[in-house]
């Protein structure tokens, strides 16, 4: 209300002594907000305040009644945001190589590193493919426990583990259900995409291109 | 013998049909403003609200959702099959009763609020024209002359229940909140009162049929001759008094969470809990009912009366009574939704006041507004019927 403000004019400037008949005067604060008559009668504003809710009110009733969402809420399991920021750490992907195999070479430095303990790999034996003998049988994340960190992307030596950047859609009564194994996990074929040519094609850097690019920017 | 009967069962059967439908209706308003103001909140604030109760049809995969409709029903289920858990040291008697003392009032004042015109069964009904001859009823429960009065007097007793809460949990934060509510009810409760004098001076009678039927006129030719008219300021005045006595935002210090827990049903649980917030959401429609009544016309659009449109060009447009009785309880029932709908606004865009600067708005604002709003009321009265 304001209008139980001890007093306004004595006890304004800080200099001036208290008198011994103001038993307390509330601290003057330099930005003391100063009320017009007009706000001090408390009604117009109330009314201002109504008017700013309702109109919102029925901005967004009317998207409601003409089938468009009145709402900045996404239904989370059902819908899934596209905007998530590009470096966003979501869920797992393992890497594949050109023949569909995974890069894992099964060295556990993704289980070793990872703080909150939530990667299994099993190791198996592949005597035909003698450049990498070692290969995952099983890897399997517990997204129940996981932090999403994404130290085990650093760690891997043969960049074999990487994050998208949307978050896995685990919503589910019982925690085994969160558990992602190998397959649900080699989701993304480089082969098949275009924009992220895997592996890396080496860009061959000429003189006078780089002498280019660096006048460019 | 016959005769005899004939002379009163009549009466008792449209008493039962009004108090049934009375009591359906402010249960189901009850219900149905719960979800009312979950949705209105959250449309207001660019929010979805509650919609994830659903009733799956047996045997079949089909979930009614229904905008959340059901998420009072889980509700009330919920309060219903909770653990009644009581506190070791509380007052058997004053514990149990404060809940019932609280919730029955809150029907009790709807009793002498009209719902609608005059009811002449005989005429509407053919068949039940022997029977009920050619009487008619108002359409309210109890037609009494000192309606108003018994509108202050049950909704006083809402006091006694929200103190005995407090006291008979034997815990501090109850016993705070239920002193606040008492103080703060009773503030208010003065400032009602004097509103509402003046509106008595102006209609001259404290019956709430009467002063609906004398709404139903013009004032000087265009307005509907509405309370809200003859008395804007009592109308505001009455409005932020009925949400205070409600104790809800901007009002609700007796249970502000933030310092009370929930004030003086903090120790109530399970259906007592349900008992308090129930109560809460038909007063919400009762305070609705009694505006209506009282400033926006009652049961009546503007211009109408039992006979029909007296538009104010001099056009007349008369009614059966097949057409007025069910226009007049819709629109009875609109005006009360709309007001409602406001209360819930209200309650989602206006900060919580301190709880001295909630007894100094009641105190210092608006008694002395009622006060002068009364004395100019008197002056005006007293000039227009000739300085008498």
């Amino acid at each position: 209300m304001g209008t139980d403000r001890q007093s306004d004019a004595p006890s304004a400037s800080p200099a001036a002594p208290r008198r011994s008949t103001v038993r307390y005067a509330r601290k003057q604060y330099w930005n003391e907000p100063e009320m017009t008559w007009y706000e001090r009668a408390y009604l117009p504003e109330v009314l201002k305040g109504l008017a700013i809710t309702t109109g919102v009110f029925l901005r967004n009733m009317g998207k409601w009644l003409t089938g468009r969402r009145g709402a900045v809420t996404t239904y989370y399991p059902e819908e899934r945001r596209a905007d998530f920021a590009p470096r966003n750490r979501g869920k797992h992907i393992l890497t594949q190589r050109p023949d569909g195999s995974p890069q894992c070479i099964a060295c556990n430095m993704c289980a070793t590193v990872c703080p909150a303990k939530v990667i299994e790999i099993e190791s198996g034996f592949d005597p035909n493919d003698p450049a990498h003998p070692k290969y995952p049988v099983r890897f399997e994340i517990d997204y129940s426990r996981c932090v999403f960190c994404g130290l085990c992307v650093e760690a891997c030596p043969e960049d074999a583990i990487r994050m998208q950047a949307d978050v896995p859609g685990l919503v589910s009564d019982d925690r085994y259900n969160m558990w992602l194994t190998m397959d649900e996990m080699l989701t993304w074929k480089p082969q098949q995409d275009v924009a992220k040519p895997y592996p890396p094609k080496p860009v061959p850097l000429t003189r006078g291109e780089s002498a280019r690019r660096g006048r460019d920017q | 013998m016959t005769g005899a009967v004939n002379s009163w069962m009549p009466d008792l059967v449209v008493a039962l049909v009004f108090i049934t439908y009375c009591m359906v209706m402010l249960l189901s308003f009850g219900g149905l403003l719960t979800w009312v103001e979950r949705k209105q909140s959250a449309v207001m604030s660019d929010r979805v609200g509650a919609n994830r109760a659903y009733l799956r049809i047996p045997f079949t995969n089909i979930k009614l959702v229904w905008l959340g409709l059901f998420h009072g029903m889980a509700d009330g289920l919920k309060m219903l099959l909770k653990e009644n858990f009581k506190p070791n040291a509380h007052d058997k008697v004053g514990y149990f009763l404060a809940p019932f003392i609280v919730f029955t009032p809150v029907l009790l004042v709807f009793a002498v609020v009209p719902f609608g015109g005059t009811l002449v069964p005989g005429q509407l009904v053919p068949a039940l024209a022997e029977w009920f001859g050619t009487r008619s009823y108002p359409m309210q429960i109890a037609t009494l002359d000192a309606g108003l009065l018994v509108v202050f007097a049950f909704s006083s007793m809402g006091i006694i229940g929200a103190m005995l809460a407090g006291w008979a949990s034997e815990n501090k934060f109850s016993l705070l909140g239920g002193l606040r509510a008492g103080s703060q009810m009773i503030s208010y409760e003065l400032v009602m009162g004097l509103t509402v004098l003046g509106l008595i001076l102006v209609y001259g009678t404290l019956d709430l049929g009467d002063i609906v039927r004398q709404q139903s006129g013009t004032l000087g030719g265009v307005l509907p001759a509405w309370g809200i008219f003859y008395q804007p300021f009592a109308a505001f005045l009455f409005l932020t008094a009925a949400i205070a006595e409600n104790k809800r935002i901007p009002f609700d210090l007796p249970e502000a969470e933030s310092e009370l827990i929930a004030g003086y049903f903090t120790e109530y649980s399970a259906m007592k809990l349900g008992l308090f917030m129930f109560s809460e959401f038909i007063q919400i429609a009762v305070v609705g009912a009694l505006f209506t009544t009282l400033f926006l016309g009652g049961y009546n659009l503007p211009f109408m009366t039992d006979a029909g449109f007296l538009l104010p060009g001099g056009r007349e447009i008369a009614l059966s009574q097949a057409v007025r009785v069910p226009l007049q309880m819709l629109t009875f029932l609109g005006k009360v939704a709309l007001m409602c709908l406001l209360q819930i606004q209200i309650r989602w865009t206006l900060p919580r006041f301190r709880y001295d600067q909630m007894l100094g708005l009641s105190w210092k604002l608006l008694l002395p507004l009622s006060l002068a709003n009364l004395a100019v009321t008197v002056l005006v009265v007293w000039l227009v019927r000739g300085g008498q």
